[in-house]
């Protein structure tokens, strides 16, 4: 097997230095598929911080059995944005922009295959932010039915108004499918269609094996929620009897339409993490990705899977026994894949000379916590323990494990490992550091004692308890505060060093992908000439003193 | 695992020759098979409508609201045959056009418009003599839900067909390729399809 990628000689003989990127151009109509990227990076991070305040006011209610800090339709209105806010406005943007970002670069291609549509797709996601902002300030609030909206609770008005929060809630979710499948449309375009000469797809890098497999499911599976969605807005405003079961309509087709989509969202979020996963593993050990064809074609199963796992949301919504059977065993099928995959990056690191950087630290903390979320998830599956910690903070705890200890973290790696190629100057590894040390330590204070929580029988979604379930509480409080101070370590950081960090070479990490033989930051045309592959991505060798691409280079220079 | 290195001299000779060729993407082919992706996911919307009628129909105890008998079946009948006959109109508007046949082509593209028109025409006509609204339980609401959202996809096929003929109209327009015709032509075909399962669904499975 060989180990090197690719050949461009021209590109790592002289470094094209365009003039750089201002902050200016980030605030335009631009088709540059990586100022998008960055465009969508940075909206869904400012989003996230709002949806992180929201978590401090929940938090803040919880740290004592009574509901003393907000008023309980508030802190309905707290947990239904919060929940909305970060998987609408956080998860899918982020993992949109830096898939953005690095596909285009790790194919080969000079832009995204519709780049006026992907700058379209981008500033849908402003719009329908401030449409979800806007009902904070409307009267009656913004919507309070959780961020499922399952009727008949949706279809409450207490206001009267047409507009109400709830309504905004729709029409926002609507422009974000609509943007989501614009965004579908043009990754699975770009990656099937825009692949350099001799990229075949066993040598595609397993991020964008999980890109594409996230983006088939967008395809078919953001249809149903957006039918769903068009029924529920149709009953809200003009008053059809779809989900209403006061009119003879069936609440529970709602939950069936919304999980049909929803649960393979899940994966959506989670492929491309796990995509980073495998791209980090190999660089930080110095050895190829172990089974990358398996590891690839998994991403794949899983999103085949996928559409068939939904009903497992609704073993206790009157589902009959033979269909739990049906979906608890296709949902136990999912671990399947997940642990090949697993087992796959233990294999990576194992042996492997590590270099604990920052990009590392997230990488290796993001795979020990999905490794306990997978094996909750897999309890959860189960009809029996589903059916007694239904409605319970063990799913809550689960769900966080996955959404802030897997994908959250995995979205820090991302941005430690990228940030030079991005920026062109490196991070201070000390604040990162910090940055890792604090939310790891936060994660699991703030969503493990949830587990103990729920078994005990805490539900969810409530704003004051009983006082037997207070110890637990104040240990989640005071892991979720100090989840939001390590925030600050990191914005620290990252706004310093773009402005003043030290100048970043063209390939740190000694990486091997097409990403890192252009420029840092890369030129606005990617590559001067397109490349052509030769082998198989991950070409790391435990003899080997340098990279591939370097190697090259001194060839390339012998040559000339 | 042995490490390799590499690539020999002759190689990077090789690879250098070979992309001298500049490597260029086919845009159209490229917009095609996009629309195709598109037009894929945009069929489970349709799908999801179809299984939530299924549904409803086979579950819902009082499914015609009161008063409703059924629902005429000839109007639409005629109504389907126009439409799929017009598949047919566009399917020889793009031969016509392969063939650098101008005007054949502005023809029987405005024969399809005709067509496509006459169709939402006579569906504005039925719903008018209609007994039931939007609000009338379940069955109203699926029955202008389904009709009315794919009354606006032919109504967006109208508007396409519009354009691309007013187009047709520039000189030299269509000489070196014709995606938007093209696209036009399977939103048409796509639409069609649909009709024919709505057809059958709500008209025939009474």
């Amino acid at each position: 097997m060989t180990n090197t990628q690719i050949e461009n000689p021209k590109i790592l003989l002289e470094t094209h230095h365009h003039p750089p990127t201002t902050w200016k151009t980030y605030f335009t109509f631009s088709t540059d598929h990586k100022v998008i990227g960055i465009q969508y990076i940075v909206t869904s991070f400012i989003f996230f911080l709002i949806g992180g305040i929201l978590a401090m006011i929940i938090r803040g209610e919880l740290i004592t059995p009574e509901a003393d800090l907000v008023d309980r339709t508030v802190y309905n209105a707290m947990f239904t944005m919060h929940g909305t806010i970060m998987l609408f406005l956080w998860t899918f943007p982020v993992l949109v922009g830096l898939a953005n970002y690095l596909v285009p670069l790790m194919i080969g291609a000079r832009d995204m295959a519709f780049p006026r549509l992907n700058a379209v797709a981008f500033w849908m996601v402003p719009v329908f932010g401030i449409i979800l902002m806007a009902s904070f300030f409307l009267p009656g609030g913004p919507a309070q039915a959780g961020w499922w909206s399952y009727p008949p609770v949706s279809l409450q008005n207490p206001t009267g108004n047409l507009i109400n929060g709830q309504f905004l809630w729709l029409i926002a979710v609507a422009i974000s499918g609509v943007s989501s499948i614009m965004g579908g449309v043009n990754f699975v375009t770009t990656i099937v269609k825009m692949r350099a000469p001799g990229m075949t797809f066993f040598r595609m890098p397993a991020y964008v094996w999980a890109v594409f497999s996230a983006q088939i499911i967008q395809l078919f599976g953001l249809p149903a929620l957006t039918a769903g969605a068009v029924m529920l807005l149709l009953d809200l405003s003009i008053g059809t009897a779809f989900f209403d079961p006061a009119k003879g309509g069936n609440a529970v087709l709602f939950q069936h339409f919304f999980w049909f989509y929803s649960h393979p969202a899940v994966y959506v979020i989670i492929l491309p993490v796990f995509g980073i996963f495998s791209e980090i593993f190999p660089v930080y050990s110095r050895k190829p990705l172990f089974g990358y064809k398996v590891v690839a074609v998994s991403s794949l199963l899983i999103a085949g899977v996928s559409g068939f796992v939904w009903v497992h949301h609704m073993f206790a919504s009157g589902t009959p026994a033979w269909m739990r059977i049906v979906f608890m065993v296709s949902t136990m099928f999912v671990s399947v894949p997940t642990g090949i995959k697993v087992f796959a990056w233990v294999a990576t690191i194992w042996g492997g000379k590590l270099r604990l950087t920052t990009p590392m630290l997230f990488a290796l903390g993001g795979l020990i916590m999905f490794v306990f979320a997978g094996i909750t998830g897999i309890m959860l599956s189960s009809v029996p323990i589903d059916i007694h910690v239904n409605n319970t903070y063990f799913v809550v705890g689960h769900f966080h494990y996955v959404l802030y200890g897997t994908v959250t973290m995995g979205m820090f790696a991302a941005f430690y490992h990228w940030f030079p190629k991005m920026t062109g100057r490196m991070y201070y590894e000390g604040l990162g550091k910090l940055h890792f040390w604090l939310s790891f330590i936060g994660t699991n204070l703030n969503f493990l004692p949830m587990h103990p929580l729920g078994l005990q029988g805490m539900l969810r979604r409530v704003s004051s308890y009983d006082p037997e379930y207070a110890f637990w509480n104040v240990i989640a409080s005071i892991g979720g505060f100090l989840l939001g101070m390590s925030t600050l370590p990191f914005i620290l950081n990252m706004i310093g060093s773009w402005v003043q960090g030290e100048k970043a070479p063209d390939n740190p990490w000694r990486a091997i992908g097409l990403e890192w033989l252009v420029a840092s930051p890369p030129p606005v045309e990617n590559f001067e000439e397109i490349p052509v592959v030769i082998s198989e991505p991950y070409g790391y060798g435990k003899s080997e003193p340098l990279t591939a691409n370097l190697e090259k280079q001194e060839l390339a220079r012998d040559l000339n | 695992m042995t490490v390799n290195s590499s690539i020999s001299r002759e190689e990077l000779q090789e690879s250098l020759e070979t992309r001298t060729v500049e490597h260029t993407h086919d845009e159209a082919a490229n917009s095609m098979f996009g629309f195709i992706v598109f037009l894929l996911s945009e069929s489970i919307i349709f799908l999801s409508f179809f299984a939530g009628y299924i549904v409803y129909k086979t579950t819902t105890p009082d499914w015609l609201p009161p008063g409703v008998e059924g629902l005429e079946v000839r109007e639409p009948a005629i109504n389907t045959v126009i439409l799929v006959s017009s598949s047919f109109v566009i399917y020889f508007a793009e031969l016509a056009l392969k063939r650098h046949n101008m005007w054949g082509f502005r023809l029987l593209w405005s024969t399809t418009m005709a067509m496509g028109s006459y169709f939402l025409y006579g569906q504005a006509v039925e719903w008018s003599s209609l007994h039931f609204s939007v609000t009338s339980g379940v069955f109203g609401g699926m029955f202008y839900l389904l009709t009315g959202f794919h009354g606006l996809h032919v109504f967006t096929g109208v508007v396409l067909q519009l354009i691309m003929l007013v187009r047709s109209l520039i000189p030299g327009n269509y000489d070196q390729g014709h995606f938007g015709v093209d696209a036009t032509s399977l939103f048409w075909h796509f639409v069609d399809v649909i009709w024919i399962i709505l057809f059958f669904l709500i008209y025939i499975w009474q």
